[in-house]
């Protein structure tokens, strides 16, 4: 909302000595956010003056229409200007900046020579003025506007200070200056003089040929004025003071009717209507649209209507969709003559879905959604109807309503409540003085017992916690004092969230970078990573940022390889990402909930059923590795990451968190079906690692040999508490031994087989050899065995028992026969 | 016998033997020589089994004396021929000790990551615990429960993203809010919790805005909560954030899920910061999770995770911190 000072202070006595930054903080303590001070006119200086135009002539032979202007601006003698505008004529008045004038953005007037003329002065528009954005051509001023040689500055009131204030939504009563005067009253402690208190609603007779109103739909608005008038002069100028006003809140004056209509609702906050009554048929009906309607509206757009839309109709059909934009039929033009003025207090919810359903967010709309005073119906059409007589020689023939003002109720509650929960020492006297500042009416039944009626402007006063906020602004809050509440004794992080980190601390320390990226992704993508089915169902967003990732992430690789690209196109060439998060998979069968009322808390059934329908969102941690591990320098030649580097990245995380699991080959989108790890524990798959499949590095342009892996973190089992072990001090004793065995039996199984066959004493096993040439798709692997007895030193003939019965062990599980 | 007078010449000569021993080589022949078997010394050793025991008292004595000067000057030679040695051949082994070294590459985890963590530390230390929640989320839990119903102007200024089908009811959660929620669902007050997660608004990605962004807040339910608590918790909080000079103000504003409410401002780098939201939790919200608020009431805040590195951290662009380069991750390292 923007609020002139100069409108403000005709409610407000707000004294001269008080600066535009104190209004400003006074609005601010009160809870009104001031988003900007406008001090307009303050970089201009005149003279600036009321000309009238005597004689045009009109210069030829240039790029564009230049007019030689000869003006009366109140000298001797007449003044001769240059002007490219056409917008005028003669006798118009107009405003001339003469020589010596300083216009905003330090633009300087002076006495110049152009298109062969000696120009005396500039004819201004309001752009140039700094009064509005209209530069389409010069200001016209009405007839008779002022004098020639009138100072334009102060007859335009272009000297004055706009506050731009975010007004709350449950604040509409704000969204105008009878609420921010008042407001700004309050917080500084100044008379306040209501605006309507000058209104003489009940002046108005109903009159016998007035236009009918009904309420047709109760739930559609609590009542309705509607003012008829007759003998209005549509082409009467709108008076410069109205029309400067209605600029500087921002909006644009049209034409006298809408002008008052615009004025009075910037005013006092009541949205008005003007019909050209001469197109309504019969009476007027508030309803709702019903089926098969449609409407054009003020901006020549042919809408089809909800069944649910409410709507202003008369007897044939909808004239405006109520509270929200007017229609083309009953619109005010030059040759209306009689007018209904209505005044509504529609129902927010209904102008909020008009609105939302057409996109139509009016001035109107926003007023209504907010909740507008009810008893201002009466009122503020009352204020129009004078204007319209006083300034377009309208009649007013008669008024009709229907509906009551309904208002918020009554409300009892314990003063003593606001002290108990600000924690501050407010005083009984000082919560009914505050209570009675800001509307209400205060009935003291005993000291723990008030009955607050609230002021009819205000509709969000309806608990004790209300009041307890109104009188809490209106004190202030640097009144609360600052205290810790009381310790209680903390469960500190849950054992998954200490995993998380220490993941987290892990890849970091490991040298990989933790990234956070967006979980949109595209069909397109999914496609081209090779999932499909079950690994491709996922959740479209219905109003996506981008139609190019509506879909939200099945898993976290297509987001780390768009992170990747992203450090790729910047000159990274050797990295290791990781990301941890939720991934979303739309494989459960959900059930939509019903949405249970809020007044108590919900059936436990109900609260089941809510919590049923949110799908599953498993906490995955996710690495990407490109590049060199080892970069290329001085003492090396460098060594790319590849799979192992992956998988070993999966077993640090499980042995970390103290689990034991089984490795298999896998084939597994988006990895390389020969090079993918799958990783199971207590059985369950709980993560996969290895290189991606070269086609999915080439669709998504990263480098070939890119590796990967995920670990599903909300799969994994919680940690049992680690028990301690025997730390032997008994010598070791070592025993390699090399076997050759099928290609494609897994290493980890051979090791496996030794490891039982050795039994007990067996410490640690390594693997340090790996030959795959001996042809016939066999392969030798050469191990060390390390055993230990915890209580003598081990013989040779000991040993080589054990190193045997492990080899036999290996050739029964997997066929490894020792080599020769 | 072996007269003093000989001995003295052995001891001399051995000893200049010694003293002029240039390496360790010559001072291993200079020992063979001057106390090795075969030297006069031993010799004369030997040769004390053929004499009286009072002759061989004195000659012992004497014998015993000399050996025992040559061994002295045996080690003292020894000593400064080993420095001698060491300081040649480690003058050799000498390294350019600013070669670059072989550094596991700097890895790092994301700021929001370590403000995260630094917030939830804090508040643990304050005895709080930290709950967590969906991203994807029940509208009513997002909304309804927190005094949101479908048609307050209050959803309409949070621009949702919504799941499809609509009948689903889904959303990725506008704030952290709905684990308030929760919490209160799923558990009796006192209930001291924060909730940091990421959230979701449909707004374009620019220097000060991205639609993926993190919050975290603050829930309290107990006996005689104030709004002095929230005011102290958060003057507190501030100053942990922001260094103990920084100020908080408390501004009246609206939130449907708090009653009083109010904007939180800190004063930091010479001007106020917004920061975040916070109030009494309104009765209705409490209400509709089962608390009593005959008995409990409540205070909560949220503010956003960005908004605070970027203010704290003199960072000017979001982009870089949703983009995902390696770089902004890196430079912070794993503290902030």
């Amino acid at each position: 909302m923007r609020v002139p000072l100069s409108w403000v202070r005709e409610f407000a006595a707000i004294p001269e000595s008080i600066s535009p930054e104190e209004i400003s903080d006074a609005l601010v303590r009160v809870g009104f956010e001031v988003e900007a001070i406008e001090r307009q006119g303050q970089n201009l200086s005149g003279p600036v003056v009321v000309g009238q135009v005597l004689t045009i002539e009109e210069l030829t032979g240039h790029k564009k229409p230049i007019r030689w202007v000869e003006l009366n601006c109140g000298d001797l003698e007449t003044r001769f200007v240059i002007c490219g505008a056409t917008n005028f004529k003669v006798g118009d008045f107009i405003v001339a900046a003469l020589p010596g004038a300083v216009l905003p953005d330090n633009f300087v007037i002076s006495q110049r020579e152009t298109y062969g003329k000696v120009s005396n002065g500039m004819i201004c528009s309001s752009r140039e003025l700094g009064t509005g954005q209209d530069h389409d051509g010069i200001l016209v001023l009405p007839q008779d506007a002022a004098e020639p040689g009138t100072d334009a500055i102060s007859l335009l009131e272009i000297n004055d200070v706009v506050f731009e204030v975010a007004v709350n939504p449950d604040r509409g009563y704000a969204l105008s200056i009878r609420g921010i005067g008042r407001e700004a009253a309050a917080s500084l402690g100044v008379k306040f003089t209501d605006p309507i208190n000058q209104v003489e609603a009940k002046n108005y007779s109903e009159g016998e040929d007035a236009v009918d109103v009904f309420i047709d739909d109760p739930t559609a608005a609590s009542v309705i004025f509607l003012r008829s008038l007759a003998e209005f002069q549509a082409t009467r100028p709108t008076p410069l003071w109205m029309k400067r006003r209605i600029e500087k809140c921002g909006m644009r004056s049209i034409s006298l009717a809408v002008d008052v209509t615009n004025y009075v609702m910037l005013e006092l906050g009541q949205p008005l209507h003007a019909f050209d009554s001469s197109a309504i048929k019969g009476s007027i009906h508030i309803q709702r649209a019903g089926a098969n309607t449609s409407l054009t509206t003020f901006d020549g757009q042919a809408r089809t209507l909800n069944s649910d839309d409410l709507v202003v109709a008369d007897d044939e059909g909808p004239l405006a969709l109520a509270g929200t934009m007017g229609g083309k039929s009953s619109e005010i033009s030059e040759g209306t003559h009689s007018i209904a003025i209505e005044a509504a207090r529609f129902d927010p919810t209904s102008v909020s879905r008009n609105a939302r359903r057409h996109k139509l967010f009016s001035e109107a709309s926003k007023r209504f959604e907010r909740g507008v005073d009810s008893s201002l119906a009466e009122i503020a059409s009352a204020r129009a109807v004078q204007l319209l007589v006083d300034l377009g020689g309208a009649k007013h023939i008669g008024t009709r309503s229907a509906g009551q003002p309904r208002y918020a109720p009554v409300v009892s509650i314990d003063p003593h409540y606001v002290a108990t929960l600000t924690g501050a020492d407010i005083s009984l006297a000082m919560v009914e003085e505050k209570l009675l500042i800001v509307g209400c009416d205060v009935e003291k039944i005993d000291p723990r017992n008030w009955n607050i009626d609230p002021p009819s402007w205000r509709h969000d006063l309806l608990q004790a916690a209300d009041f307890v906020e109104e009188v809490a602004r209106m004190v202030g809050y640097q009144a609360i004092p600052s205290l810790l509440p009381p310790h209680p004794v903390s469960p500190g992080l849950t054992s998954q969230q200490q995993r998380r980190r220490k993941v987290a601390l892990l890849l970091a320390d490991k040298g990989l970078a933790e990234v956070q990226t967006y979980p949109f992704v595209s069909a397109a993508v999914l496609k081209a990573m090779g999932y499909a089915g079950e690994r491709a169902a996922t959740f479209r967003i219905a109003n996506p940022m981008s139609e190019d990732a509506p879909l939200l992430r099945p898993h976290l690789i297509p987001g780390l390889i768009g992170a990747a690209l992203k450090n790729l196109s910047r000159g990274s060439r050797n990295f290791g990402i990781f990301e941890i998060g939720s991934i979303f998979k739309d494989v459960e069968k959900l059930v939509s909930a019903q949405s249970p009322a809020t007044a108590s808390r919900p059936a436990e059934a109900e609260i089941s059923a809510i919590y049923a329908s949110v799908p599953n969102q498993p906490i995955h941690v996710g690495g990407l590795l490109i590049g060199q591990v080892e970069i290329e320098d001085w003492h090396s030649k460098g060594r790319a990451y590849d799979w192992s580097d992956s998988v070993a990245f999966v077993e640090e995380i499980l042995e970390m968190s103290h689990l034991k699991w089984d490795i298999k080959p896998a084939n597994f989108a988006p990895w390389h079906p020969g090079r993918c790890a799958e990783f199971l524990v207590s059985g369950k798959v709980v993560a996969h690692a290895g290189e991606l499949h070269p086609r999915v590095c080439e669709a998504m342009g990263i480098p070939a040999r890119t590796c990967a892996f995920v670990v599903n973190m909300s799969s994994l089992p919680e940690s049992s508490v680690v028990k301690g072990t025997l730390l032997g001090t008994m010598p070791v004793a070592v025993q390699d031994i090399a076997l050759i065995v099928d290609k494609n039996i897994p290493a980890q199984a051979v090791e496996a087989a030794l490891r039982e066959g050795a039994g007990e004493l067996l410490e640690s096993i390594q693997l340090f050899d790996r030959y795959d040439q001996l042809g016939d798709g066999k392969v030798s692997l050469a191990f060390s065995l390390t055993f230990r007895a915890p209580d003598r030193t081990l013989t040779n003939a000991e040993v080589s028992v054990m190193r045997e019965n492990a080899a036999e062990k290996a050739f029964k599980q997997t066929g490894a026969e020792v080599r020769a | 016998m072996t007269s003093a007078l000989e001995l003295n010449r052995w001891v001399s000569e051995a000893l200049s033997a010694i003293e002029s021993a240039g390496d360790m080589e010559a001072l291993k022949s200079a020992r063979i020589t001057h106390v090795g078997d075969k030297s006069p010394v031993a010799l004369a050793s030997r040769g004390l089994g053929a004499l009286t025991s009072e002759e061989r008292a004195a000659a012992g004595k004497l014998i015993g004396e000399a050996k025992t000067k040559i061994a002295a000057v045996i080690a003292e030679r020894t000593s400064i021929l080993e420095a001698e040695r060491d300081a040649r051949v480690l003058l050799e082994e000498v390294v350019d000790i600013s070669l670059p070294t072989r550094r596991t590459p700097r890895g790092g985890l994301h700021p929001l990551t370590l403000l995260r963590n630094e917030i939830c530390d804090y508040f643990i230390a304050q005895g709080y615990g930290v709950a967590e929640g969906p991203e994807l989320e029940a509208e009513w839990l997002n909304f309804d429960a927190l005094n949101m119903p479908p048609d307050h102007p209050a959803r309409s200024m949070q621009d949702t993203f919504f799941i499809e089908p609509l009948e689903s009811k889904l959303v990725l959660r506008t704030h952290t809010s709905p684990v308030q929620i929760r919490t209160m669902l799923e558990n009796e007050p006192p209930i001291y919790v924060i909730c940091p997660g990421r959230t979701f608004r449909a707004d374009e990605l620019d220097a000060t805005h991205t639609p993926v962004f993190s919050q975290v807040e603050g829930l309290v339910v107990d006996r005689g909560i104030t709004m002095a608590h929230l005011k102290g918790t958060l003057d507190q909080f501030a100053r942990r954030m922001f260094g103990d000079e920084a100020i908080t103000r408390l501004r009246p504003s609206f939130f449907p899920f708090t009653e009083p409410s109010a904007e939180v401002d800190v004063f930091f780098n010479d001007r106020w910061i917004e920061w975040g939201g916070c109030g009494m939790v309104n009765p209705r919200v409490l209400a509709a999770c089962g608390v009593d608020t005959e008995i409990f009431s409540g205070f909560a805040f949220g503010m956003g995770l960005e908004r605070t590195l970027m203010v704290r951290h003199d960072l000017s662009d979001m982009r870089d911190i949703v983009e995902g380069d390696i770089r902004f991750t890196q430079h912070f390292g794993v503290s902030l």
